[in-house]
């Protein structure tokens, strides 16, 4: 414990504000936060349709829940996709330096010990996690979120490696080629979804997680 | 109504105090020709944003004018990505995608039939020589072969085996401005293609005669495609019949629809 706290720089401690509750999360994350889910949603639900147009699977996403629509939907679908693209690679490159830069990330998410995820994830299973101390995560939150950091990271070199498989051949040939590289494309997305479809359950579940993203505390 | 039809009917509401009209007007300016503006209408509908959240964040026409800009910032990113040195990678005889898709607007019994007997090349513009080159002086100029992956805007891709003439020195010999901006291809179906000057240039973009070392067939583009292993295949023009040095765009069939103009990879 005391070791944890030499580690940290002064500017890494909570912040009391006037109103001395503690700042759970500064200003920086809750910005490029709410950038990255407007980013994620273009994103996501534009890759949908750019999906349905050569599908990997024997499936494909409704029309409805994509955005991009004239004739097959695929030119809108694209020029959204490849627009949000910047707003994702400017904020998510901006959070991940900031995140390593002021130590948020070495600070919260580790270190991710296996015995603790196991702990936590039964605690979490059978009703016994607390959520009291927001400004601390538990060891399945810490894989959770270093998990999606990690997802966001692949999803986007995957893409760069489909939207320019010849003049970044070299981040290509990392994933096994152009049609490798869609497929690991996929799975990161499906990565991201599964990560929100639990991420956005348990905020609801406990809003004050929520209020903290949106004010701070 | 159709569930379309009523999210298309949402989205045409506007800002208050924005005249729709102008809205359109501004954003045609964009546009050089009727088949953009068309595509405008209902290129970007937000069906997902409309659905969940029952608004309208943005305005359809407004919309689409910010992403055909973003998409023209696209260009220019893409024009300074593209590598006039880097080669697309090859591949050997094994890798290629047997058999090989045809891919068109159309169905394949409608892809246009050349007459290669009659068949002459047009080239014009910024070029010395403006002769039209018959199939039989097309063929005997020197040919190289690549095997290479055409990669299709949706997504797919396939390896084939192209063989043709270099198309940088084709426009050598006949003596082509090659500081000029442009090179537009006329198919013989109504096709079209504009290509930038230093992709025109790049070793392996190929006027191609013969697919899988055979004469290329009419599914593939006969008489003449010309293959360009750095673009999406939709840039690789079928049933080449007119080739023009140019310093402005005349945009393409798909360009003009809303598939991004460079569609470099």
């Amino acid at each position: 414990m005391s070791s944890e706290i030499a580690d940290a720089k002064p500017t890494d401690l909570p912040k009391v504000s006037s109103g001395s509750a503690v700042v759970i999360h500064p200003r920086w994350v809750r910005i490029t936060h709410w950038i990255n889910v407007i980013a994620m949603f273009v994103m996501i639900t534009s890759g949908w349709r750019i999906y349905n147009a050569s599908p990997l699977f024997a499936f494909t996403f409704p029309p409805a829940i994509t955005i991009g629509d004239a004739l097959d939907g695929l030119p809108g679908a694209l020029l959204w996709h490849f627009a949000a693209m910047w707003l994702l690679a400017v904020n998510g490159a901006t959070y991940v330096a900031l995140g390593i830069l002021t130590g948020r990330f070495r600070r919260k998410l580790l270190p991710i010990r296996p015995m603790d995820v196991i702990r936590d994830l039964s605690a979490a299973l059978t009703g016994k996690l607390s959520h009291d101390d927001l400004s601390v995560y538990n060891a399945v939150q810490r894989l959770l979120y270093a998990g999606v950091i990690a997802a966001g990271v692949v999803a986007v070199a995957s893409g760069v490696s489909i939207w320019k498989p010849v003049q970044f051949q070299e981040v290509a040939a990392v994933f096994g080629g152009y049609d490798a590289a869609r497929f690991v494309h996929f799975f990161a997305m499906a990565t991201i979804v599964g990560f929100l479809l639990i991420h956005i359950t348990l905020a609801i579940l406990v809003p004050k997680s929520l209020r903290a993203m949106i004010l701070g505390r | 109504m159709e569930p379309e039809e009523r999210l298309m009917s949402k989205a045409r509401k506007v800002i208050p105090g924005v005249d729709p009209k102008l809205l359109i007007k501004d954003a045609a300016k964009l546009l050089p020709n009727p088949a953009r503006r068309l595509f405008l209408r209902g290129a970007t509908s937000l069906g997902a944003i409309t659905l969940l959240t029952g608004c309208d964040i943005v305005d359809e026409e407004s919309a689409a004018k910010a992403l055909l800009t973003i998409s023209r910032f696209n260009d220019r990113v893409q024009a300074l990505l593209f590598n006039p040195d880097k080669l697309a990678p090859t591949y050997p005889e094994s890798a290629i995608t047997r058999p090989f898709p045809f891919n068109g607007y159309y169905p394949e019994e409608d892809a246009p039939e050349v007459d290669g007997e009659t068949y002459m090349l047009e080239v014009g513009g910024l070029v010395e020589n403006k002769k039209p080159w018959t199939l039989e002086e097309l063929y005997a100029l020197p040919q190289e072969k690549q095997i290479t992956r055409h990669v299709c805007v949706e997504g797919w891709s396939a390896i084939g085996s192209w063989t043709g003439t270099p198309l940088r020195d084709f426009l050598k010999r006949v003596g082509a401005d090659l500081t000029a901006k442009y090179v537009w291809f006329q198919c013989a179906e109504g096709y079209s293609n504009t290509i930038d000057m230093p992709t025109a240039l790049h070793p392996q973009t190929q006027m191609t005669f013969r697919f899988d070392n055979e004469i290329l067939p009419r599914k593939y583009g006969f008489p003449m495609k010309i293959r360009i292993p750095t673009k999406l295949g939709f840039k690789n023009p079928k049933y080449v019949i007119g080739m023009h040095v140019l310093n402005q765009d005349l945009g393409g069939y798909w360009e003009d629809r809303g598939y991004n103009w460079f569609s470099g990879i």
